[in-house]
């Protein structure tokens, strides 16, 4: 067995270049904290491709791979059995995550040095950044649920301070609170959810716990409530964490709003690391959907069904370029969502879930070549929006090509990435749930309209009067473009159920091209239609646009969800319950009792009575809380 | 009387001689001298409390009416230095000009109060427990009434020393019933005599009434916006952790000790109390721009969390309680900390005034964002720990309603923590407060907050330590 205790580095590098850069970077020049932070990011991304290779190729056997543990300290205890530990797991899908979650940050570590030059506050930057990457990497190697969920809120909060960056702002500042408060909300769920496992349990190791055929449920086999059982809601509510950090719906509303971050950050929280850590979640807790809740699961196929066919509307629609994206991504998180949903257990029927991991992967890489290309874009252009571009692909080449690349993965073209994965996830829906494949099938061909749409909008098109001539992207955010380009292009050839399924075990795939002919036609009917209607400009998008009136007014306000919300917290919580207490505080308790400083001075007589008043209500209260007390109780206690 | 017995009141005997030595030593010090006392004080008493650590056997003493045990000298440790805290931020406010006179009293008053918190928090009868509370109460009036000069003040003053004594007759009532019914005032005494009958149960309803009148629980908390209001600032962190905190503890201990025959009794009466006080704590929180007025209520949904540990019965209850109150005690004294800091700089006292703070003070801003990030609960903060095992607690006992309720309250509560954490870093002022530095005790006492905040969470074996000394307890 090698010694895998090296990798618990991977995850404490990146801390101690929050230390050091949070604590001393002021003191340096600019540059010094964002060379340190790419530096401590390249040897962990490093460390964790050797740890990759070690694990999936040096320690595999013919029963397939198994749970490594390599630390794992006594942290709190609170009887001989319930113990919470803090350490390091390593299985498949930890060590792939690992992988994801260090190339792409290490690329963003790379690209921001060009991108993020001369800001206010770059090294704030890059050690929020590292903060950032330490989180993640926590959630992804926790040994236990508990552990996970302290890393798990760690992401929360350090995915505030960066979409709150620019704290100068408003709108940005104003999407950085909602991002947290709808994740928090969304956390408290798996708070419980996680209470009433341990509790039923008595463990939070994820070792105990996904075993199969384990006895640990037999203990809340019996239990339900509201005639669900108690597992079903435990596996519930800690799915609705992973919803509300994946941006399922309706907890999606944060997410669009989100992109108001520097754009480097998007590519890291909102493509490859953040939204998917509900993903993680999910397969990581696999075993324990299936076996034990299996309502559950095929639910979240359900809702990562609409989510991906209803953010792919709003996609359409859409002109600011990244707010696309991020429409396309809770698009693409759906499809993984749905891949966990319909997939089985053993062999060929775990082929869900290998494909939605291998779907993790491929969109990792094209939807943070997305981002980052947006970013070049957004950089020279110095506009989100699409009406200010056009014809970019004379000016700048390697943008253009590489996020060609993106594209025709996301479209699902072969040989590129997407194709292999898409395809996949197509085939696990087509042999268990036809109504989801059929869903997904039509979300393929929107999903590479939109891609093109944007895409030829932006390099092709008109070409406007540019004030300043637009420019290649400097080297160091180009690398970065062209290493992920590789991933877009080529990722699709690892064959990931030789490495990644439920039980650990390899299995074979025998490709379908009654699945396959047809959803590459659906995608290149999805480009035809787009390269028509913008490849040059013409007026048929607009007519389109005007036939289509309410609807397509609709989707352009994303279906008024956030306004519903908005109706709901504001009007409703806000003004019906807590300003009318907050009044009843402030001009009946207040002005009968204390509001007076100044006014004391004044009258000061009358005051004297009123304030004797004031005590007699409060003891009036006091004594009439006494009162209502012992009715409740007698009440309760069954004496009426 | 053995001499090692005297060694179980050792904290007690110690309060009583620095109290002593600094009103006579008070007396004796005229004029501009009496600045010097504030340090002199606090040497004293942080030699108090340095002594108050020997570990000593546990054991009781006059028949039972006094017990000393780990649990206890542990948690009269954290009180100690809760009060060590409060004294360090008061130095800024006890050197203006108009406070010079009466530094003395300060000291004096409230480490007479610390001493009638012990004696409760180591009663093992209901005299002791009523004496304690009377002897932590009394002197407080006279506290929040320190700046007697300023209307506000001295109406705190007057409003809580009459309230406060409605509540005790109330509470004394409460356990004369109790009394009547068993025959005992011994808390062992009484457990084993008590059932649910008609007249328990009324006398349970006084005394939870008159205990939730010091924990501030709802509906008894009417006094504590107005009384937090007008207190000077140090007054009301003070009121707000420490009296909070002993009261807190005390009612755990009477809960399990004295009614664990009747849980349904009191589990039942403490579920209704818990959601009423986080809800409505939470409630009025939101739109108070006042900062101790805001504070005040967010200490009453504090409050309520206590509640949901409480229902934990046993050992994992007492043992998260606890380590609640020691985090709350550094999370709210730093919140405390930075207001009284900025209010002796500027005297603002406003959330709107806070605006653009971070600008100008960027280390306040900081630690004003990590306790109130604690008092939201947010890991890895402290302040989560100290939830998450209430929660655990009652969990055990499946109150999965109740921490459901609590949850949602938390979350609310993260609304308003985030508003001053939004004005301070957020939004814009053309005048901020501008930059100050504090004192150095000030600073000092901010230190030790934060070094609570980040590291008690981590520290397992603090939780541990109170869980041993919990079991042993029972």
């Amino acid at each position: 067995m090698t010694d895998f205790s090296y990798t618990i580095s991977i995850l404490i590098i990146p801390l101690v270049v929050f230390l050091i850069t949070g604590l001393l970077g002021m003191k340096w020049k600019p540059l010094v904290s964002g060379v340190i932070g790419t530096v401590g990011l390249g040897i962990s991304f490093f460390l964790s491709l050797f740890a990759a290779y070690q694990y999936f190729f040096l320690n595999a056997s013919a029963s397939g791979y198994h749970t490594i543990i390599p630390v794992n300290m006594l942290w709190l205890s609170f009887t001989s059995t319930l113990q919470i530990h803090m350490g390091v797991l390593l299985d498949p899908i930890s060590v792939m995550m690992l992988v994801v979650v260090t190339t792409v940050s290490f690329m963003v570590h790379i690209y921001s040095l060009g991108y993020m030059k001369g800001e206010k506050g770059f090294q704030r930057f890059y050690a929020f950044l590292s903060l950032f990457t330490f989180a993640m990497l926590g959630v992804v190697l926790a040994t236990n649920i508990f552990q996970m969920y302290i890393f798990w809120e760690l992401v929360g909060v350090s995915s505030f301070l960066l979409i709150g960056f620019y704290y100068d702002k408003p709108s940005a500042v104003a999407a950085a609170k909602k991002a947290f408060i709808v994740t928090r909300f969304a956390d408290l769920g798996f708070l419980i959810g996680i209470l009433i496992l341990s509790y039923y349990t008595g463990t939070f190791d994820f070792d105990k716990l996904t075993q199969p055929g384990t006895g640990l449920f037999a203990g809340i086999a019996g239990v339900s409530f509201l005639g669900i059982s108690g597992i079903t809601w435990a596996m519930g509510l800690i799915f609705v964490g992973a919803a509300g950090k994946s941006a399922m719906f309706p907890l999606h509303i944060w997410l669009p709003d989100a992109m108001e971050g520097p754009t480097p950050v998007s590519a890291l929280i909102h493509a490859a690391t953040m939204v998917v850590a509900g993903v993680f979640l999910v397969a990581r807790l696999f075993p324990i959907y299936h076996f034990q809740a299996p309502d559950v699961l095929i639910f979240i196929g359900y809702v990562g069904g609409f989510t991906s066919f209803f953010a792919a509307i709003i996609a359409i629609t859409q002109n600011d370029i990244k707010r696309v994206l991020a429409y396309s991504t809770l698009s693409q998180i759906g499809y993984m969502m749905v891949a966990l949903g319909v997939s089985g257990w053993g062999g060929e029927a775990g082929l869900g879930f290998s494909a939605s991991m291998f779907h993790l992967f491929t969109h990792a890489m094209f939807k943070g070549l997305l981002f980052l290309g947006a970013g070049a874009i957004i950089h020279t252009v110095h506009s989100n929006f699409m009406k200010d571009m056009g014809g970019l692909r004379k000016y700048m080449p390697v943008t253009h090509f590489t996020f060609l690349a993106a594209c025709l993965a996301i479209s699902g073209m072969p040989p590129f990435a997407g194709f292999f994965s898409k395809d996949e996830i197509l085939e696990a829906a087509f042999n268990s749930n036809k109504l989801l494949f059929y869903v997904e099938y039509i979300t393929a061909g929107l999903t590479s309209f939109y891609i093109f749409r944007l895409y030829f909008n932006i390099f092709w098109g008109k070409d406007p009067e540019y004030k300043h001539k637009p420019h290649e992207a400097p080297w160091n955010m180009a690398i970065p473009l062209i290493v992920l380009a590789l991933g877009a292009t080529f990722g699709g050839f690892i064959p990931f159920h030789d490495f990644i399924s439920p039980d650990m075990k390899p299995f074979a795939v025998e490709p379908n091209l009654t699945i396959m002919l047809p959803s590459v036609a659906i995608g290149l009917l999805g480009i035809i239609i787009a390269w028509i209607l913008y490849k040059k400009e013409n007026e048929m998008p607009a007519l389109i646009a005007k036939r289509m009136g309410l609807l397509y007014t609709t989707t352009f306000n994303k279906f008024y969800i956030d306004e519903v919300y908005l109706f709901v917290t504001k009007k409703i919580i806000f003004n019906r319950i807590a300003r009318p207490i907050a009044w009843f505080d402030h001009n009946v308790v207040d002005a009968f009792m204390i509001g007076i400083g100044t006014v004391t001075m004044k009258i000061s007589y009358k005051i004297k009575r009123l304030q004797s008043g004031e005590l007699q209500q409060y003891a009036f209260v006091f004594v009439a809380g006494s009162v209502m007390l012992a009715l409740f109780l007698l009440y309760a206690l069954g004496y009426h | 009387m053995d001499f090692r017995y005297i060694f179980l009141m050792r904290h007690e005997l110690l309060l009583l001689v620095v109290a002593l030595i600094i009103l006579m030593v008070d007396l004796f010090t005229v004029g501009e001298k009496k600045t010097h006392l504030i340090k002199f004080s606090l040497i004293l008493f942080t030699l108090g409390m340095l002594i108050g650590f020997i570990p000593v056997k546990p054991g009781v003493l006059f028949g039972g009416a006094f017990q000393g045990n780990a649990l206890t000298d542990l948690f009269k440790d954290i009180l100690n230095m809760a009060v060590l805290i409060v004294f360090l931020q008061s130095d800024g406010y006890l050197k203006k000009a108009e406070n010079a006179g009466k530094v003395g009293e300060f000291f004096v008053l409230i480490i007479l109060t610390l001493l009638g918190m012990d004696f409760m928090v180591s009663s093992g009868d209901f005299l002791t427990f009523f004496v304690g509370l009377e002897t932590a109460s009394i002197p407080v009036a006279g506290l929040v009434a320190y700046d007697r000069y300023k209307s506000r003040s001295a109406e705190a003053g007057v409003k809580l020393i009459l309230l406060s004594a409605i509540s005790s007759g109330v509470l004394l009532f409460g356990i004369s019933l109790i009394y009547g019914a068993t025959g005992s005032i011994y808390f062992s005494d009484i457990a084993k005599n008590v059932t649910a009958s008609p007249l328990i149960i009324l006398g349970f309803i006084f005394f939870i009434s008159g205990m939730g009148f010091k924990i501030s629980l709802v509906p008894f908390h009417l006094w504590t916006a107005d009384v937090y209001e007008g207190a000077p600032i140090n007054i009301t962190a003070y009121l707000s952790v420490v009296s909070k905190g002993a009261a807190a503890f005390i009612l755990t201990i009477i809960l399990y000790k004295v009614f664990k025959n009747v849980t349904e009794l009191w589990e039942t009466a403490i579920y209704a109390l818990a959601v009423l006080t986080m809800t409505v704590g939470n409630l009025f929180a939101l739109r108070q721009d006042n900062i101790k007025r805001f504070l005040a209520f967010s200490s009453i949904a504090q409050a309520g969390f206590i509640l949901v540990g409480i229902m934990g019965t046993g050992s994992l209850g007492m043992t998260s309680v606890v380590y609640f109150i020691l985090i709350y005690v550094f999370t709210n004294l730093g919140a405390f900390g930075v207001a009284a800091a900025i209010s002796n700089a500027s005297g603002v006292e406003t959330i709107s005034g806070y605006n653009g703070l971070y600008l100008t003070n960027p280390r306040l801003s900081l630690i004003m964002m990590l306790s109130l990030f604690s008092l939201a609960g947010i890991p890895p903060i402290a302040g989560f720990f100290g939830k998450f095992f209430l929660f655990t607690s009652a969990g055990s006992h499946g109150y999965f309603i109740l921490i459901l309720i609590a949850v949602l309250n938390a979350t609310v509560s993260l609304y308003y923590y985030l508003g001053v954490v939004k004005a301070m870093f957020i939004n814009k002022n053309d005048t901020p407060i501008p930059y100050f530095r504090s004192s150095h005790f000030m600073r000092l006492s901010l230190l030790l907050c934060v070094a609570g905040l980040v590291f008690i969470g981590f520290a397992g074996g603090i939780f541990e330590y109170i869980m041993t000394a919990s079991h042993l307890f029972f």
